[in-house]
């Protein structure tokens, strides 16, 4: 290296002012202008979100999977997670994308092209209301937004402390399994939406020490846990099949909520999406789980 | 030479029952047998009962039917196609399975046949019809010799039926993709006994088929050519050794799920360890599927407990760097 010619040295000058421009640039990208008016919204939560603070209007395509509020129909669909279309994306020139933080090489083509965008990604409950208040200020409807947060924390506030005091069961939180068997069990984690709204419903998780979104369990773990209650999820309509499929679990009949038949089945797309909706789904939680306090 | 059968079954015989013995009394959860097998608490009420005879048994079992099938269809693939590479993906058996399997899952498909649900039912479909279609092939262009054409067929099928396959999960809603991941990725924890005893039923007829072949596949895996020469009907054989190994493997993915090596590495070590001798090669690799298969998946669920790991994460983590060393023996 020492004995570079001093052309090299220009070189590099002129290659570090480059990358310094560049990431100046992103940055410039990145700090959008408030009060986005073409706004793209890739992930249903978000859409949702969008619709619900009243900015819907400003929504210039949807992601494939958005299908909530019916008004989503009548906008163009540009993709979703895995295959967002970028040709397309493009050419609607949009001021504002709401992408899923894992979509990197979206957000690199977008930075490219001088798009902003909001990278979103789903945590716990408390991430819901976070992210409709700081989406409401990129679109610029601040105010709205944040009373849609508001009304939806005291919501969920009002269903908490209305179960508070009542015996908190332990339940198993289903929210996807083989079809006809009791094979790849996927239950929530001690961590995330649905373990937050079980929680806030008045359920004692019974995977709470395992810190993930998602545990796939094994006949073994569902006795080994014990669970007073299990409420699958569907995020389909009900179908005809459900209640035979239900009878599958009568095979661990040591489990409490086999011998005591509180096992639930819940539908809605309120459960997978965690928008605006999720009142309505800590609400049909807290109902199933203690109708008690709801009479 | 019936010394030394009877000598190597006992051996594998007995390394087969004590994994079988052991596996269902060790996992994530204490049980206790005097609990297990004790009258006085109903079956109900018992749940070291039942996460014996519904958690673990019914793993153990699918374990060696799993093991055992995939292990004998992979002796009958290497023999048949004389390649040491070959094995149930190399025909495009596991690419139909899962096929198979990804349509059950992608339309929601949902019928029980005997007690079985769609997904082994289309997954075993799935990999018969892909090596039907392969036989055809072959026999609709028989020049030089058929293995030749099998394999290239077989690739040329598998390749197809992954295709077809991915295309079916881009169009599928993104949780029904997941899904099939988790199928793709195997599990051996079936719940009850109804799948299992569904499976035995195309691997005991594959074990007929099966037990017709070890002079056969001795002569065939030294070239057809030269079996013909001895008297041998090596299309007829060819035909017997296929259906049996199609019919063992469908059974073994359908109820775990395409499990990864077991195939391809379980007849290599029998190889190594008894010989060349099928009448040998082809028992002992059953035996030893299932021992290995067994233990895998004592250490899939238990490694990470409480979460556990798929099977097939396990067969291919330890399958992987014997298939690498046994590639490097070879070309030295």
């Amino acid at each position: 290296m020492a004995a570079l010619p001093p052309r090299s040295l220009i070189h590099r000058a002129v290659l570090g002012i480059g990358i310094l421009l560049v990431v100046a640039q992103i940055g410039a990208t990145q700090m959008a202008p408030m009060g986005a008016t073409r706004v793209i919204s890739l992930i249903p939560a978000t859409t949702e979100m969008l619709f619900a603070m009243g900015a819907g209007g400003k929504l210039v395509a949807a992601g494939s999977y958005d299908r909530y509020p019916p008004e989503v129909e009548r906008l163009p669909k540009v993709g979703a997670l895995l295959d967002p279309n970028i040709e397309r994306i493009f050419t609607l020139k949009p001021d504002l994308v709401v992408v899923y933080g894992t979509q990197t090489e979206l957000k690199n083509r977008l930075e490219r092209a001088n798009i902003p965008y909001y990278a979103y990604v789903h945590k716990g409950l408390p991430d819901i209301t976070e992210t409709i208040r700081s989406l409401g200020t990129r679109v610029g409807v601040a105010r709205q937004a944040n009373s849609l947060a508001n009304s939806i924390e005291s919501t969920v506030q009002k269903i908490r402390s209305k179960v508070a005091t009542l015996p908190r069961p332990k339940t198993l939180l289903v929210f996807g399994r083989e079809r006809g068997s009791l094979r790849n069990i996927d239950a929530s984690g001690g961590l995330g939406f649905l373990h937050d709204m079980l929680e806030a419903a008045g359920g004692a998780d019974v995977l709470s020490d395992v810190k993930r979104q998602s545990v796939t369990m094994t006949t073994e773990m569902v006795l080994a846990r014990a669970p007073d209650v299990i409420l699958e999820l569907r995020y389909g309509p009900a179908d005809p099949g459900d209640a035979e499929d239900l009878r599958q679990w009568n095979a661990l009949a040591a489990v409490p909520a086999v011998k005591s038949k509180r096992i639930y089945l819940l539908h809605g797309e309120q459960f997978v999406v965690p928008g605006p909706r999720v009142v309505l789904a800590v609400e049909q939680m807290a109902r199933t789980l203690h109708p008690e306090a709801f009479q | 030479m019936r010394r030394r059968l009877i000598a190597t079954l006992a051996l594998f015989g007995a390394l087969t029952l004590v994994c079988c013995l052991v596996a269902p009394i060790v996992g994530s959860t204490p049980i206790s047998l005097s609990r297990v097998f004790s009258r006085a608490i109903p079956y109900a009420d018992n749940v070291d009962a039942q996460v014996f005879f519904i958690a673990r048994l019914p793993r153990v079992i699918a374990a060696v039917v799993v093991g055992s099938g995939l292990a004998l269809s992979g002796v009958v693939f290497q023999a048949l196609l004389r390649n040491p590479l070959a094995s149930s993906d190399t025909l495009g058996v596991a690419a139909g399975a899962t096929l198979g399997a990804t349509i059950a899952i992608t339309v929601h498909a949902d019928f029980n046949l005997f007690g079985v649900s769609v997904i082994p039912v289309a997954s075993f479909a799935g990999s018969v019809g892909a090596l039907v279609i392969v036989y055809l092939l072959s026999l609709a262009r028989r020049r030089g010799t058929t293995s030749t054409v099998l394999l290239l067929a077989g690739i040329a099928i598998s390749a197809l039926l992954s295709a077809v396959g991915r295309f079916v999960q881009y169009l599928a809603e993104f949780t029904d993709t997941a899904r099939t991941m988790q199928w793709i990725m195997g599990s051996l924890d079936v719940g009850n006994y109804a799948p299992i005893v569904a499976a035995l039923v195309p691997l005991t007829l594959a074990a007929a088929g099966f037990a017709t072949l070890p002079r056969v596949l001795d002569l065939i895996s030294m070239g057809t050519e030269s079996a013909e020469a001895r008297g041998v009907d090596v299309a007829r054989a060819e035909r017997v050794a296929l259906f049996s190994a199609s019919l063992s493997t469908g059974a073994a993915v359908s109820l775990g799920g395409p499990v990864l090596f077991v195939g391809i590495i379980v007849p290599h070590i029998v190889r190594l360890l008894v010989g060349s001798d099928h009448r040998l090669v082809l028992p002992a690799s059953a035996l030893f599927g299932a021992s290995f298969l067994v233990l895998c998946d004592l250490i899939a669920r238990t490694i990470l407990a409480p979460v556990e790991l798929p099977v097939g994460i396990v067969t291919a983590v330890l399958g992987g760097p014997f298939f690498l060393w046994l590639l490097f023996r070879r070309v030295r």
